[in-house]
Parts: structure tokens; sequence; C-alpha cells
């Protein structure tokens, strides 16, 4: 048995200690809203918070964070940054296909809490890790900016 | 999404959770409720009023769409609920969808029919057929206040989910209407609204998807979770045409929570699979695995062998798919010939959800949940794998992660997987099998490799005489359910965009050599125009360079016969300031194809720095008919050029003695933020019929970016991917 610290809650999961967060989420917390993309930490549709960095958890083993706060999709609407995030991404019509988009809004909220006034430049490099296939760059885009202008 | 449907999923069915233990008790207690799911146990007190196979209205006024398209991420479910709320006059939050169940007897593509998805058809089919039944379920309402009141049903009016009877002051919601409405008979005909009414169709209204896609609650086949379910990860041969000779699964078997290790067989796909508890334990246990795989049959040639047999085919004639005058004695006899050789890599797909299907076993029956594309031939597939009626294969269709084609596999070929490994396992509890990223770029069902040949004649005045172009590879509909569109020995998908070439040439021939290769190929976005609008594209360039004419100005000569392409190109030139002064900053490149019965031309602004060249911003003019969401068709322009820039720039998958030198992201690497140009849509106005949007923009940008990079460096591009050119952009 493993205890970890997700959501503000504290759960047990019966897993190796080489399991990747990831998987612990999905397939033993039952939090799906964390997505497998590459396994390789390349794509980051994985992303999570820990302690509040913005973490590829398919590559990182579940013994690694189990003294750490980790947040996930599910619950970065309780942050207003992760709530303004999630409006703005409705707003701006981001998702399609929509299976990048819980990593990319997990990272653009890492970004906007570290960073409320991100330059393109910012965003580049805050953003560069999460593909998405489907080609929604330009809205993830207007997407942050809207939302550090509704935080500002 | 709808409590019916996802019956029996652990993670989204509260019935289920409530049952289970803490840890899913708490994952669902984080989720925002799901629109679906709690309008269901809200609504459903009476029977719901479901006037056709398309709608359901229940006494809570909730309005379910059922789609009988899967949404891809194109938009088909934002697209077809706006048909039936525009007629039914519904006010859009009131609006959900729902997946309809496999049932080519209802929910047949219009365009094929069979049930499924692809061709960029989902509006363009369903066009009239959504719009009929929101008008039937309106006609239905408003009999039912009609006789309720006793007033005239003329007197009566319908606005934003509100009926009215403005002379005695009378409304109602359509949810009190529901029972009354359910016993009226349905109307043998209904009066569609005049364009002209129209208050959703052609207003970007926000997607039905775009709040659960933003908060993690989407349920994609990766998502899917039911008591019991146990999950598989699979070991593929190394090759395409190897077998597995043996293999030991005791360190396999050994792994925590691996339960069984089976070898399994398919039409296309055979391997070993191991069946774990989750997916840890299943990709551990893959890795564990020793395999011996029997080569003899197996495919040993490499990417660059292939491409010089290409070429050496090219030179030859092959089978006539189009012939107009006689080029080869007007290319004998021109003043100038130019000729140029195209050459095409295998694509990946790469969808960002990796393949993946859920299958459960019954007695005599089989349940699937998978982002299901194409839902008759996946019905089919199973039934004959599993011996039983294609009826008795219930397909849940929930969202797809991504296709851009491959999810519509012709062979069902991941579907199929999953049962064969059910199957020979004897499994009863349900079995998701989950591709990992390498797997799903490894197994094939590629883009096939093409090259083209192209010769032109040119009289004295530089006009072309003729044209004559062969193209060389492997068809995508041999050997499947798509076979009979095959026409005189002429896969119409290998030749589509040339075949069809609308610039006016007096002799043009057009030939085909079909190769055969154990590579297993498929449609990929854009099919044929994927390579077809390169080749045409980037010569018809050269033309206008090796005689001296304005890219802009030969090609609105030559498709003078063709009205929406001349409109669609000066409205791109205009955008695009064409005609303005060019500099080293401002380096143009034009492109113009018509595919799923959409035109979209693209200008490629390029800008040189210290660093390199620049993709700065591309202009994308289409005319797909009637938009009936300009967003969602911005949405996808956007999507296609960011989906075919991948590719122009670096998407190919080589072999090298039979092995796929690509795995992952780091070796296939596709466009991210960074190497995003900005782009300007611009739809035309049109009353036509909506056409396809969904892949048209696709095939144009790299045409576009070649023609403005051979503008650059005065060199044209005759090969893709630019990467493996020695070209790339900063
Ligand atoms: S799944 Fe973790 S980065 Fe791709
Ligand atoms: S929305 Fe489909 S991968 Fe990003």
């Amino acid at each position: 048995m493993i205890s970890l610290n997700v959501n503000g809650k504290v759960l047990d999961a019966d897993v190796e200690p080489d399991t990747p967060l990831l998987w612990v989420l999905r397939d033993h917390l039952g939090l799906t809203g964390t997505k497998f993309g590459c396994g390789k930490a390349l794509c980051g549709a994985c992303t999570v918070h820990i302690d509040g960095q913005p973490t590829r958890s398919c590559v990182i083993p579940v013994s690694a964070v189990t003294g750490s706060k980790i947040t996930t999709i599910e619950a970065i609407a309780e942050t207003p940054v992760g709530r303004a995030v999630q409006e703005a991404w409705i707003a701006e019509s981001v998702p399609q296909c929509g299976y990048c988009q819980s990593g990319q809004i997990m990272s653009a909220t890492a970004l906007l809490a570290s960073n409320r006034k991100p330059t393109d430049a910012d965003i580049d490099a805050a953003m560069s890790g999460n593909v998405c296939r489907c080609g929604t760059y330009l809205r993830i885009r207007a997407a942050i900016r809207r939302a550090a202008e509704s935080l500002a | 999404m709808n409590l019916r449907r996802v019956e029996g999923i652990v993670n989204v069915s509260r019935r289920d959770v409530l049952r289970g233990g803490t840890a899913l008790t708490l994952s669902v207690a984080l989720l925002p409720a799901l629109p679906g799911c709690a309008d269901a146990s809200r609504g459903g007190a009476a029977a719901p009023f479901e006037p056709n196979a398309f709608v359901r209205i229940t006494d809570d006024g909730i309005v379910t769409v059922i789609s009988k398209h899967v949404e891809l991420g194109q938009g088909a479910h934002t697209g077809l609920a706006t048909l039936v709320a525009e007629e039914l006059d519904a006010d859009w939050s009131q609006i959900r969808v729902e997946d309809a169940p496999a049932d080519a007897q209802r929910y047949a593509n219009l365009a094929f029919r069979l049930q499924g998805t692809g061709g960029s058809t989902s509006l363009a089919n369903s066009y009239e057929q959504f719009r009929t039944a929101g008008a039937t379920a309106r006609a239905m309402l408003v009999a039912a206040a009609a006789n309720r009141w006793g007033v005239a049903a003329d007197e009566i009016t319908v606005t934003a989910g509100r009926i009215e009877h403005a002379p005695s002051g009378r409304s109602a919601g359509f949810g009190e209407l529901v029972a009354e409405a359910a016993q009226l008979p349905v109307p043998g005909e209904v009066r569609l609204k005049d364009p002209a009414d129209f208050r959703l169709i052609g207003r970007p209204v926000t997607r039905v998807d775009a709040r659960a896609k933003s908060t993690g609650t989407a349920i994609f086949t990766q998502d899917v979770r039911l008591p019991g379910m146990l999950t598989a990860v699979v070991a593929h041969p190394p090759r395409f045409g190897a077998t597995v000779k043996s293999f030991d699964a005791i360190a396999a078997k050994a792994v925590k929570g691996v339960h069984d290790v089976v070898a399994f067989e398919t039409p296309v796909h055979r391997g070993v699979a191991v069946i774990a508890r989750d997916f840890w334990s299943a990709r551990k246990g893959r890795d564990a695995l020793k395999v011996e795989w029997d080569e003899t049959n197996a495919f040993k040639r490499s990417s660059a062998d292939l491409l010089a047999e290409y070429r050496a085919l090219s030179a030859k004639p092959g089978t006539p798919v189009r012939r107009e005058g006689d080029a080869d004695a007007a290319l004998a006899r021109a003043a100038r010939r130019l000729e140029a050789i195209y050459e095409f890599p295998f694509l990946a797909h790469a969808p960002m959800e990796p393949l993946n299907c859920v299958v459960r076993l019954g007695d005599g029956e089989c349940e699937i949940w998978n982002g299901d594309q194409l839902q008759t031939g996946d019905q089919a597939a199973l039934g004959k794998l599993l011996g039983i009626p294609p009826e008795k294969v219930k397909i849940n269709t929930v969202y797809a992660g991504g296709s851009f084609g491959r999810r519509g596999n012709a062979h069902s070929d991941y579907v199929v997987e999953a049962a064969a490994i059910a199957k020979a396992a004897g499994l009863t509890v349900p079995l998701k099998l989950v591709w990992t990223r390498e797997d799903d770029m490894r197994a094939g069902f590629y883009r096939p490799m093409y090259v083209h040949r192209i010769e032109a004649g040119l009289d004295r005045a530089g006009r072309i005489v003729a044209w004559r172009h062969r193209i060389v590879g492997q068809s995508l509909v041999a050997g499947t359910l798509f076979a009979p569109l095959i026409r005189d020995g002429v896969d119409p998908t290998s030749v589509e965009g040339v075949s069809n070439l609308p610039y006016a040439v007096p002799n043009l021939s057009v030939d085909l050599h079909t190769t055969e290769l154990p590579v297993t190929v498929q449609f990929w976005r854009a099919v044929g125009s994927t390579h077809t609008a390169f080749a045409v594209e980037c010569f018809i360039d050269e033309i206008a360079r090796a005689t001296g004419a304005d890219p802009y100005t030969l090609r609105r000569e030559l498709l003078a016969a063709h009205p929406r392409h001349v409109a669609v190109l000066d409205a791109v030139a205009e955008r695009s300031a064409w005609r303005a002064a060019r500099d080293r900053n401002r380096i143009l490149g034009l492109a113009i194809h018509e595919s799923f019965g959409s035109v979209v031309a693209q200008v490629a602004q390029l800008a040189r720095t210290d660093a390199g060249v620049t993709l700065e911003k591309v202009f994308c003019v289409v005319d797909c008919g009637l938009a009936v969401n300009p967003n969602v068709v911005a949405m996808q322009m956007e999507s296609g050029i960011g989906y075919g820039l991948s590719a122009a720039l670096s998407g190919a998958i080589t072999l090298r003695d039979g092995i796929v030198e690509q795995s992952n992201f780091d070796d296939y690497p596709v466009v991210r933020i960074d190497q995003m140009p900005d782009i300007d849509v611009h739809i035309m106005p049109s009353t036509n019929r909506p056409s396809g949007v969904g892949e048209p923009a696709t095939p144009v940008i790299a045409p576009a970016l070649a023609n403005a990079l051979a503008a650059a460096n005065g060199r044209p591009v005759r090969a893709l991917p630019l990467a493996a050119q020695g070209i790339t952009l900063t």
C-alpha cells in the first residue's frame, strides 16, 4: 500500500513502487482526466502538479511522490488560476478532440500561477512540452492571454 | 453523454460508483457533474418524447440529439446538434448530445450507406436529415400545445425553447408538452426554414463538448472502466508478415498483477498479449516476455529501396486513369518540356490517444466501447471473428482522442485484436486493449509511400500543351470492404486530385501503378489529396518559374472554367496582399486544392532572418458551402494546417530492413506551439449546402510552404518531409 496526497485527500493504492504516478491516478484512483499520450515525457498529456510544479506523471514513479501534494485536472478549478484557465479555454473554444487538453490546462495553470503576464516567448517555453495533434495552439495562446487578463 | 449509454462505466455511472470503494467515490465527488448524467437523473419521470431516431426530449426540457457521427475533434456533435436545434427553435443551453448505437438501418451515413464517419461528410450527409428531425419534433410540440390550449397551430410561435400563443398569452416549455406530443402521430412532411431565418446555423455557438474537454470529465476509450475489467498490452512482431513461433511467459507471469499471457492471430495482426489487472502490470509483463518470431514470410525491405523501385516504375506507362487528347504526341511536339518527380514517405496518423478498445464477450453477443468511426464494419468484423450475427455486436461509441482516419480501419484491426485476445484468453470480464505510443506508431496502417512523375510540354509562348502524370503507390481500398470502389484497375483514392485536375490542359494523361506490399496502409486525413495536391501545386509553380509567370495569375488563367476556384484564389490573393511588394521579410507561396467538395487556397508567408527562414503566417480561404458553425470551420482550417504542417516538416515513417525506424514523438516529431504560424481564416459566404471541412485544409499547406521555400531558396522542393531534404524552419 502506498499513501498519496491527491487533490487534498489522502488516498491509498495497492501498487508496486515503480508504477508511474499516471497509472496509479488512472487505474487505481479512478482519476482519468490525466491522459496517457506517450509514456516518455514527450507529449505532456499526463501533466499534473507536484507541489505546484508541472510534472509529467508518466515517468515519475509513485514512490517518489509519496510526501508531495499532487493536484490533477479534477481539482484544478479549486484554484482561482485554474478556474480562470478553464473558463478561458471554453470561451476561446480551444478543445477539438480534447485528449491533450487536461495536460495543456495543467501546464498553462502552472505558468500563470508563477507569471501573471507571460510574453509569447514565456508561453512557448512553458507550453512547448505539450503536444496537440489537433493543432489548437493558436487558441491555447489566446486562452492563456484571456485568462491572464481575467486574473489581472 | 447520457446515463443510459454509460451505465456500467465505473467512473461515470453514479450508481456503480456509490457501490464502489472510497477511491472511486472520491474521484466522482471531485468531478463536476457530466451534463448528461445530471440531467438524465433529473429527467425521465415521464416517458420521453422521441419523435425520431435523432431527437429525445424529456420532461425536464432537455433536448438530446442522437449523433450518428463520432466526435473525433472535428465538431460533428456540435454541428449536428445545431441542425436539430435550429429547426426545433430550441435554446442552445437545453441541447445535449449522445452517440447513437450501432444500427445502420437508422444511423447510416447517407454518403456511404453504412454507419461510419469519414470523408468529411458528417454535416454534408446530415444537413437535411437532422434539420428534418428537429422540424418534426417542433411540429409535434406545436400540435400538442394547440390541442391543449384549443387554439390554431399556426398562431403558435416557438422561440429559444418557449412555445407561445401570443393572442391568449399562454406559453410553455418543451418539457411540459412532452407527454402530449409523444401521443401524436408523426407528421409525414414538415417544412424546413428558409436559410434567411436561421438563428443558430451560421453562428459560432459554443461547442457542446468544450466544457467536458476543459475539465477532464470527457470520457474517451482510454477512460472507460468497468467492473472486473482487465487490461491487455501486446507484443507485435518487429516486421510485417512475421508470426509467433513460440513464447516464454514465465517471467511475464511472474510480474505481480499479470493474469494471463496468450498468443493471438487476426487477419491483420498477430502477437502475444499480456493480460493484467492494470496497464502498468501488463506493460511490465510485456517487457518481460520472450517471443520468438517466425520471419519466414517477413518483409525485410527498406524505404530507400522501395523508393528506387517506385521511381523506376514511374518511368513506364501504367493503368490509364484519365486521357484527354494525346499527351504523348503533344509532349513529343512540344517546344519545351519540364519534368519533376515527387516523393512521399509513409505517414503515421499518431492521434493523441494511442489506439485502444474495450471489449466484453458474452454468450452469443459482444459489446465494445470505442471511439468508433466505422460501426458497420466493426460489427461485421467482430461478428465474423466470434461467429455471431453482426447485430449481436453492441457498440458504445465514446469520444475519440483524434483519429485522422486511423479509427476508421477497414479491417477493424485493433477492434478485432481486442476481441481476439479476449477470446484466446476465454475472458468474460471486460478487457481493455491499450497500445503504447510505440505500438501505435509501429503497427502499420500508414498513409502509403507514393512517387509522382509529371511531365509537361510547353509551346513557344510558354502555354501548357501537354501534361503526363504517373502515380505509383499502394491501394488504400484493395482487399477491404471498400474494394468495390476500384474501377478498371484504378483505386480512385490513389489518384483523386489528379484524376479531376481542374487546370485547363489540352492533352492530359494520368496513369497509375498500384504496388503491393505487406506494409498495411489506410486513409489518412485528406486521403489521396495528401500527395496529389503537393505534386500538382508544386509543379504548377515550376511551370510558372520556368515561364516567368506569376503563380497566382497563371492559376487564375488555367482555372477560368472554375468560378469557385477563381473566387477563392482572388480572396486569398487579396488577404495576403499577393500583388504588394515583396522583400526578404515577406516571401509568399500559394496553393489551391479542392477536396471533399470544398475549395481551399492558402498563402504561406515566410520571413528570412539571420537564423534562417521562419513560417510567419498562413492565409487560408475556404469555400465549404454554408458554414453551419463558422467557428468550427475556422478551427478545422487551423487544425488541418497544423496537421499538414507536421507532415510537411518532419513526418516520415521509414523502414530499414523491414523494421519501422520511428517509435514516439522524439523520432516522429510533430508541430508544437512554438512552430505554429499565425493563421488568417476567411470563409467564403455561400448558400450552397455544406461540404467538407475536417480534411480539405490539410493537403494545401505543404505545397504552399514548398512554393514559398522555392521562392526563398531558388530551388524547388520535390520530396517530403522537408527535414529529410535538409530544410528546417526557425
Ligand atoms: S504521457 Fe507523459 S508526457 Fe506523454
Ligand atoms: S485537442 Fe486533440 S490533441 Fe489537442
